[in-house]
């Protein structure tokens, strides 16, 4: 079953002259439990297909299916229950004058949860922070511990669809190792769906099944990641892109 | 005297409310006609140990050391005036990010004209042409049009590169990059640094190339200093990094994913608390 369609997706920036087509007919589907990774250069479209899902963007033609159900122009409080975004950049993505206890409060409250009170430390536990974190402010966090209050946010409506949009690029690889195995192991506690964007080739092949490189807003290729990992591109950008991220990493 | 930097017992302190930060804690190493990598995590203290070098540290931060001495001068007691005349001169510096790094209101060209002019006498029309000859140097395509252009039209690439133009055009000995590419894109990053280093081994240069990304430095440096907490904790040659011994330099290596290797998990690093009050390893050649 596919828990995440995309249909002929169009996004586009201005009128007339000014126009930009940051998306061009893009389609592709995750299926339930799966983790895809969209990756390409700054300006392919990668996280504006991100951004399309959430209904960030101003104009946008095609269908995206959740759940098999296809979304009008809105977006519903049921579809925010189900659909979640963990941001790129952990200091900028949380309000610096909310403590943690506030950031998650909000969200649960909006969702309607009850018993607040005893989900805050559970949800603290499930990304590797104690319970002694929930009355601290942003600043007083490093920003791996930022992420994972972001992660711990985007779990609180209880999801089923993660989107994540370069979820370790602000961070030091050795945290990144951190965040990376905490993604993989609730992606497998909870039972999640992950759209992952990353410019980093060796992390979306850690975390994904299924990759699409996306190059000036059209999506180029598909392929699975053992083919990555064997250099089995059949694009010329995408063998660019894996020779350039293989060759300095050996 | 052949080393183009030595550096003996270096402290970088910031005093807070709280007490003194110790930020980098009594280091030593030398540069000499090579390529020096300097790794460690957020917090480390390799950008200030670079900052340290340039004297780009601001009140109230202090900078103590026993020696620092660059190509035979000693930075510690130099005035401020001859100090600027250093800059740029014997020895220059590429910040992270070409956004921020650059005058956004002022032409690229003028911006590379200016680094030149500072340091040599040369007409506006010999200027001009050297810094065509720099951006050409680095592989960029219409330097006419780049040389007249403003830094927000251009990419995060192409600013960086031109850094590189402006920071090398008064023919410098030392270069130090300071995560030069870390706002840029793989594909990108890869070029830029290149471009660096093929200039750098040209001209003869010394450079050290302050980065986080431990296998990324050593594809480019011949020797690595990794750092931990302020201090050095192991010293590596670039090709023999699979004999690094130090738990914080394995952590450091293993916990990348690697692109042709399939891991179920990443290592992660269990930070020993005991690492901190090491002594530091001395890097002097």
């Amino acid at each position: 079953m596919n828990a995440l369609e995309l249909v002929d997706l169009n996004v586009w920036f201005g009128e007339g002259s000014d126009r930009v087509d940051a998306v061009k007919s893009v389609s592709f589907s995750v299926k339930q439990g799966d983790s895809f990774g969209l990756v390409g250069e700054s300006g392919s479209g990668k996280s504006t297909v991100l951004r399309a899902i959430t209904g960030l963007v101003p104009n946008c033609s095609g269908s995206i299916l959740v759940d098999q159900k296809e979304l009008g122009t809105g977006r519903s409080k049921r579809f925010y229950k189900t659909v979640q975004m963990v941001f790129q950049d952990p200091y900028a993505s949380l309000h610096p004058r909310h403590t943690v206890d506030r950031v998650l409060s909000e969200t649960l409250q909006l969702h309607g949860f009850k018993e607040i009170d005893t989900k805050i430390p559970k949800l603290l536990d499930d990304v590797g922070l104690g319970a002694s974190f929930r009355f601290r402010y942003p600043h007083q966090l490093s920003g791996g511990q930022r992420q994972r209050v972001a992660i711990a946010r985007a779990l609180a409506p209880e999801p089923e669809i993660l989107l994540l949009d370069e979820p370790t690029s602000a961070l030091d690889v050795s945290v990144q190792a951190e965040i990376l195995n905490l993604l993989c192991e609730l992606r497998a506690e909870h039972h999640l769906t992950y759209l992952m964007v990353s410019h980093d080739l060796s992390v979306v092949g850690h975390m994904c099944d299924n990759v699409a490189v996306m190059q000036h807003g059209e999506l180029v290729e598909m392929m699975t990641v053992d083919k990555m990992r064997n250099q089995q591109a059949d694009h010329p950008y995408s063998k660019h892109l894996l020779e350039s991220s293989a060759r300095y990493r050996s | 005297m052949s080393n183009l930097v030595d550096v003996e017992n270096l402290w970088v302190r910031f005093p807070t409310r709280t007490g003194v930060f110790d930020a980098v804690r009594g280091i030593s190493f030398s540069l000499g006609k090579e390529r020096l990598g300097i790794v460690g995590e957020s917090g480390s203290g390799k950008s200030m140990t670079g900052r340290a070098l340039l004297r780009l540290i601001r009140k109230p931060g202090i900078v103590e050391a026993d020696r620092m001495e660059i190509m035979g001068q000693d930075i510690i007691s130099m005035p401020e005036k001859q100090m600027r005349q250093l800059r740029g001169r014997d020895i220059s510096m590429i910040m992270q990010d070409p956004k921020y790094s650059l005058n956004p209101v002022m032409r690229v060209g003028a911006q590379i004209v200016e680094a030149l002019s500072i340091h040599e006498k040369v007409d506006s029309k010999l200027a001009r042409q050297k810094a065509l000859e720099m951006l050409e140097a680095v592989v960029i395509r219409d330097p006419e049009r780049v040389f007249s252009a403003y830094p927000h039209e251009l990419s995060g690439g192409m600013g960086q590169r031109v850094m590189i133009a402006m920071m090398l055009i008064a023919n410098p000995k030392i270069l130090i990059a300071d995560e030069p590419t870390s706002a840029l894109d793989v594909s990108v990053q890869i070029q830029v640094l290149e471009i660096m280093d093929k200039l750098v081994r040209d001209r003869g240069m010394g450079l050290i190339f302050i980065s986080h990304d431990l296998r990324l430095v050593s594809n480019f440096c011949d020797r690595i200093l990794i750092m931990y907490g302020g201090r050095i904790v192991e010293i590596c040659e670039a090709g023999k990094l699979e004999e690094a011994r130090h738990p914080y330099t394995r952590g450091l290596l293993n916990s990348m994913p690697q692109l042709n290797i399939k891991h179920d998990r990443l290592e992660t690093l269990d930070r020993d608390p005991a690492w901190r009050d090491q002594e530091s390893v001395s890097g002097i050649l």
